[in-house]
């Protein structure tokens, strides 16, 4: 039977975890329609997930420049990937090298 | 060797541009659907013997590409075509196409390793500038139906991508 004062303790320090915890992970979602991705530039906290969903009829890419990612997004599909890493990240489709966006990953 | 690849490639751009620039206001739908689909068609054969013939990563990335993308550009081509109860019709520009075609693959044919890589890529280069000139300049102005027009202006901007995707490929391989 546990006591009063570790119950309190208990609850206290649930309370604390809560408070301590990073905000929940969001999702961002960007959709390619007629060669273009929108919206091309989006902001986003490390851990969260970057979703893009192909409405063209032909697959694209989200490829970064610096290479870090390059996510494969078929025709009338839907990709996603973590960002974890803070930093301004451009990328490009590889199929299609005008389609342009970019993630800003801040903490 | 490249130089009369070069030369070819030059006479190949300017009939295909020149010749439906004469006779644009001749041109039909089912004439100009017909030249799309064969420009299409084309291509994918290109990337079928670069498919075939490359051991390199980035040029077998972008020949599958070209087989995907004009594949599903000349379904829905043949898909609205059906809807709109049109028959594509063959006509000169078409069969200038063709034999042209002809030629350019069966020197590319002849070509290996990093040889071919370099004339295939500058070969797409080419092809793509010359097949969007024409659409922008000559078909897509003389495209009747505008279901037709939107779908060749939706392919316009694909293969606008993969002139850009050439272009990379060509400096690359420099
Ligand atoms: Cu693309």
């Amino acid at each position: 039977m546990p006591r009063p004062g570790i119950l309190a303790a208990l609850s206290l320090a649930v309370a604390f975890a809560a408070l301590a915890a990073p905000a929940e992970a969001a999702t961002i979602e960007v959709t390619i329609a007629d060669m273009k991705f929108s919206p091309a530039a989006i902001a986003a906290k490390p851990g969260d997930t970057v979703t893009w969903t192909n409405k063209d009829f032909v697959a694209h890419t989200a490829t970064a420049r610096d290479k870090s990612f390059d996510v494969m997004v078929p025709a009338g599909k839907t990709a996603s990937l973590t960002v974890d890493a803070a930093g301004t990240f451009d990328y490009f489709c590889k199929f299609h090298p005008m389609m342009k966006g970019s993630i800003a990953v801040g903490e | 060797m490249h130089k009369a690849i070069g030369a070819a490639l030059l006479a190949f751009s300017l009939a295909f541009v020149a010749a439906p620039a004469r006779s644009a206001d001749k041109l039909n739908d089912a004439q100009i659907a017909h030249i799309a689909y064969t420009a299409g068609d084309i291509d994918i054969k290109a990337a079928q013997l670069a498919l075939k013939t490359s051991k390199n990563a980035d040029i077998i990335a972008f020949a599958n590409n070209m087989v995907a993308d004009h594949q599903a550009v000349n379904d829905k081509a043949l898909a609205l075509l059906k809807k709109l109860n049109v028959t594509p019709e063959d006509n000169d520009v078409s069969k200038g196409l063709v034999a042209q075609s002809a030629e350019t693959q069966a020197k590319l044919a002849k070509l290996t390793g990093a040889e071919f890589d370099k004339a295939y890529a500058a070969n797409e280069l080419a092809y793509h500038k010359a097949v969007n000139g024409a659409l922008e300049q000559t078909l897509i102005p003389a495209t009747g139906n505008a279901e037709l027009k939107a779908l060749l202006n939706t392919g316009l901007q694909i293969f606008q991508g993969h002139q850009q995707h050439a272009e990379m490929l060509v400096t690359m391989l420099k």
